[in-house]
Formats: structure tokens, sequence, C-alpha cells
């Protein structure tokens, strides 16, 4: 790994994402879709989005995918032990891998 | 760790090594922290150790693994309990009615063996879900229909076993089964229906074979691992109409049932609907809230009043229609000019959509489930501070009659038990010729809360079952109580079902507990 891959990296943790590459993410925004969308996405009756809205008053985006402050420990902790209504994912739902690119995903850098 | 029931830890660590062999060891899960996600995650024993925890689960990918894996399970009399795609959440999601059975999860088994478009069938393994059937018929433009349960993330399969109800034409789900592949408890592989001929050409056309028909027996049952379902879909309609009609007095809900069981029982109303009105539920209008605080309560006469003074209606309801566009609308006159027999009764146009529906017609849908597009927007109702939910759902009689019964039976028994906030669905029409009531419990990570509401659910079981209305699903919390309430002849039902259970189960492996069937060897243990 090189130094400025290092760099970046290093500076995507302490901004809340961390860089990965482009298959994992695209990897992960196909995981995100088939799991994720059906409750965080935009549009009406995402239960998800609609709770965001009632404990954050605004204050962070309702869909997940606009969020900049989430950080992989945040994101597996949801998937694995559940919030709220959201039940747990088993990992023939989710598998470590496809957990890990939809961390990807939602924590790339750039954004 | 977990052992199951009776079973010594190296015996166990010899069934796991052997099936270890079978799915590969990245499927056969045992740590804690994997164990922990096949928990309940709305499970009324949070934090009480009733809450049921496996001792491991096994992901197999085809039916000779599954065949395989049971038939180790009977040489260690080690018991299994399967999940198809483990999201029956608010009746045990993936977690066992038997703390340390095995989880046999079949969500691996996932592929969509055939949907055909002509004929409007599918054959489908459990870890298939409904959105996954839905993408499929998307991407290859298929013209069939499908009806989803609530949440889309359900399977066909696993629904379809639980005797799940959806709301569109085909929403009686068992009804639409066409035949399965089920292993047995000693690892035989048996199909039901046409699939008995080998090369069966009509297997998803056909239901019934030849001979006895044992599809049911398979159904909310402990007999046998279903690997394989048909399922009837609908020709994708052209339209979905609904009309909302009103009445204005109490006892207008006597009429107003009885000619919608004429238009459900004729095919021309073909949805799922609910009684409804101004007066049902919780109310923060101060002049109702002032009636119903009076002592005894709001008379009928003075409800009558109240609502003729606001301009509402006593009881609505919105029928929905499906078929061509000129035909619903011909539905929709026709249920008028039956309805019109009631004095005073008004109607209204309610929603309209070409169907499939356009990416336009779904963005301004909260709900798209009726339209046939699986969705999870059923979650939204809990409120953003929901940690889960159990349901109890009564059936009743299709009458108005039964609606005003019910409602004051149960009503009367949630306030004796202190269960204030227990949100009520009133009257639907997910199944024929009969009510569906939905209770919902709130399910809480407070001990105390839990046990409440475990007491209040039971005394609701009895409650129904003297007033002769019993559940069609429960939570496996549960299963003893409602089976309990289903005695006819001293328990003439559940002995019929010990008999087949001893019969093609004897050493009890497959699912003890489900539906209150217990194996032998535990039915002594519990005497």
């Amino acid at each position: 790994m090189n130094t400025t891959r290092l760099l970046l990296i290093a500076f995507g943790l302490a901004a809340g994402s961390y860089a990965a590459d482009d298959s994992t993410v695209a990897k992960g925004r196909a995981v995100y879709q088939k799991w994720c969308t059906p409750c965080h996405g935009p549009g009406l009756g995402k239960a998800g989005a609609i709770a965001a809205n009632a404990h954050y008053r605004g204050a962070k985006p309702a869909v997940l995918e606009e969020r900049t402050d989430l950080t992989s420990e945040q994101i597996k902790n949801a998937v694995r032990n559940g919030v709220y209504v959201m039940p747990r994912f088993r990992k023939t739902e989710i598998s470590n891998a496809d957990l890990d690119a939809i961390v990807a995903y939602l924590t790339r850098a750039g954004r | 760790m977990t052992l199951p029931p009776g079973i010594a830890a190296k015996d166990f660590a010899t069934a796991i090594r052997q099936w270890d062999r079978v799915v590969g060891k990245d499927w056969v899960f045992t740590s804690d922290e994997d164990l922990e996600l096949y928990r309940d995650s709305y499970s009324p024993f949070w934090h009480e150790p009733e809450d049921p925890v496996p001792s491991a689960a096994l992901a197999p990918e085809s039916v000779e693994q599954v065949q395989q894996i049971v038939r180790i399970a009977n040489t260690f009399k080690i018991p299994l309990w399967t999940v198809s795609t483990g999201k029956n959440l608010g009746y045990g999601g993936s977690a066992p009615r038997l703390s340390g059975s095995v989880v046999l999860d079949l969500k691996r088994m996932n592929r969509i063996l055939e949907v055909d478009d002509k004929n409007h069938y599918a054959l489908v393994e459990p870890g298939v879900s409904y959105f996954d059937l839905y993408r499929y018929t998307q991407e290859k433009g298929l013209n069939v229909f499908i009806d989803a349960p609530d949440p889309g993330w359900g399977s066909p399969v696993g629904n379809t076993l639980d005797r799940g109800g959806g709301h569109t034409p085909l929403r009686d789900h068992f009804a639409s089964l066409c035949g399965m592949e089920v292993v047995l408890a000693n690892g035989d592989l048996v199909r039901t229906g046409m699939g008995a001929i080998p090369n069966a050409r009509t297997w998803q056309q056909y239901k019934y074979g030849f001979g006895p028909y044992v599809d049911g027996i398979f159904t909310q049952s402990n007999y046998g691992i279903v690997t394989k379902m048909g399922l009837w879909l609908y020709p994708m309609p052209e339209a979905r109409i609904t009309g909302i009609v009103t009445v204005p007095k109490h006892d207008d809900l006597i009429p107003m049932v009885d000619t919608l069981s004429y238009l459900m029982n004729s095919n021309i109303v073909q949805g799922t609907t609910t009684v409804g009105g101004p007066l049902l539920g919780p109310s923060r209008e101060p002049e109702l809230t002032a009636l119903r605080s009076k002592p005894g309560g709001a008379s009928i006469p003075e409800l009558e009043a109240y609502v003729q003074r606001k301009k509402l209606p006593y009881w609505s309801i919105e029928l929905p229609f499906y078929g061509p566009a000129e035909v619903v609308e011909a539905q929709w006159k026709f249920a008028q000019r039956k309805y019109s027999a009631i004095p005073g009764a008004q109607f209204r146009d309610g929603m309209s959509h070409r169907l499939p529906p356009d990416a336009d017609a779904l963005a301004k849908v909260a709900n798209p489930v009726p339209l046939g597009v699986p969705s999870l927007s059923i979650f939204t109702s809990g409120g953003p501070n929901s940690q889960g939910h159990i349901f109890f759902s009564p059936i009743t009689p299709m009458t108005g009659q039964a609606v005003f019964e019910a409602t004051e039976v149960f009503d009367r028994t949630l306030r004796e038990m202190g269960a204030n906030n227990v949100g009520v669905v009133p009257a639907g029409t997910y199944y024929p010729r009969s009510f569906f009531f939905l209770f919902i419990f709130p399910i809480e990570h407070d001990v105390e809360k839990n046990r409440k509401m475990r007491a209040a659910f039971r005394r609701v079981v009895q409650v129904g079952a003297e007033h002769g209305w019993g559940e069609y699903r429960t939570h496996t919390a549960f299963m003893d109580d409602v089976a309990d309430a289903y005695s006819f002849n001293n328990h003439a039902l559940r002995r019929l079902h010990e008999t087949i259970k001893d019969a093609l189960d004897p050493n009890g492996i497959l699912a003890p507990g489900k539906s209150g069937i217990w194996p032998k060897s535990t039915r002594k243990a519990k005497a």
C-alpha cells in the first residue's frame, strides 16, 4: 500500500469514511439496494427513513445513503443486532463480505 | 454453549462434524455470536431465560444436503427447527420453539425454478423471498401478478406453509398452493399431487394427484421439510380500483357486512378490506372524548347523533376490485346498487390504478402491496419507537353481529388485563367467508411489561375460545395455548396430530412443539 493510499484511508476514517476499491463499493451498492432500500431509501412508506426523521428531527438525512456520519461499527451493529423494529440479519442473508461491502458503500470517500 | 435437550456434548460434537462434511464448515454455525442472529428479534421473552436459543444452525443449499442432515439428526435424535427466509417476525422469526434445537436455515436454497406466465404459476425453493420473485418477474417481463403478505422479505414457501394471507385476488396463500416436494423425517423424498408421477407434466397445474390429498398436513406442522413448492399466480390484471361505502347508523353494519359477503362470495370484490369508521379506535376529538368519558360510556343513540352532527358516517368500508378497466367500473356500480338498499348509504370513488403500476404511480403510494408490489411499508405502522410486536389474530364469522360481539369482548378483556397499548385492525377479509381480527401486541425490551403482555395474550386466547373464535396462526411462545383451544372431544384433533407425528417422525426430530405438536418422548416429559 503506498503512502498516498494510507493517507487517504487515515483521512477517510477521521471523517467517518474510508477508501474502498470501486468493485467493493459497487457490490455494496447492490447489496444495499436489495436489503436496505426497502426501509431506508427515498420515497413513501420507508420505516427506517420515517424513524430517522422522528429521532433526528432533520438534523441528519432520513435516507441512509445520504448520511456522511456513519461508521463501520454503527452499520455492523445495526445489521447484526437490530435497531428498534429492525431485526437482526443472519449471515445467510447478509454475509460478512456483503456487510463489509455495505460499509464500504455507505462510508465511501469523496461524497 | 447450548446443547440440544438430552444430547451429550460428545454426540453433539460428532453430529456437528458430520454436518460440516455435508454443508461445509462455513455453513455450520455454532459460535455464540452467530447463534445470536437466530434469536427472535421480537421475542416476548427479551432478557428472560425462556428466550429460546438454538444449539447450532445449518444452511444447506440443496435437497440432497437436507436429506443427509435429517439422517444425521435421526441418528443422534437431535431436534431440527426449519426456517425458510427466517423473517416470520411476530410469529417467532428464525428462533426455534424448543431451546437447543438446531435451526435448519433454508435461505441459501433460493432458486426460482420456473415461472409460467401463460398458465400463471411458479415453482420455487424456500429461500426465495417475495422481493426475489417480484424482481425475477419484472426482469423477465412476465405477465403475472404477485400476492405478497405485508412484509415482502418473507418466503412464498414459508408464508404458505404458515397459511399466511395477502391483499389481492389470490390472497389465501394455501389455496394457491399446487404441488410440494418434501423431505420426510427419515430422509425420504416425496413429491405431492401430480409430482408423484416421474417426469410429471402438470405438477403445478393440478393440485390433487391421486389418492389422499396430503399437502395440508405439511402446513403449520412438523411432519416434513418442504424443499420445493408450486404456487398459482394471478394473470396481471388491467386495473385496480376501490370504492368507499359509508352508512349512518350503528346497526347498518349488519346489512353492510351481509352485502360484503354477497359481493365477496360472488368474486365481485376480490381483495382484502376491513371495516372502518370514525368511532373505531382512540380519538382526541373533545366532544367524542367527553361522550366516552361519561359513566357507562356513550350510548349508541348518542354516538349516532354525534356522527350526524359532525357529518360523519358511522361505518365505512373500502371495496377493492381487480380486472379489466370496464369490468371493475361495472362491478363498483353494481356494488353501489346493492348497498343502496341501506338507507343513507353514500358512495365515493377511492383509488384507481392501471396495472402494473408505473414508477410515477408507485411514487405516490405508501403501501404498494395491493398493487402487486412487495414492500416493507407495514413497518411504519408501529411508529418510530417500536421494538417489535406479536399478533393475536382470531377468526370470527363474517357478520355485523360478530363484529359487535368480538369488539366488545376483546376490548373488555384487554381493559381488564391492563393492556391499553394493543393496536387493532378489525374485521379483515384476508380469508374467504370469515373475518380476521388483528390485535398487535407490542414487544418491549422490558421484562415486566412483557410478562404483563403475555398474560393478556393468553387471556384473549382463552376468552376467544370461550366464544368459539380460534386463532389462525400464532407466535411460537403461544402455540400450546392456541392448540389447547381446539379441544373438541377431549382434544381429538391434537391426538390425531400426535398419531401422525409418531408415525412419520418416531424420533421426534422435526420442529418439536410446532403448533402444539410434541413428539412422544417430549409428551412423556411434559406429562
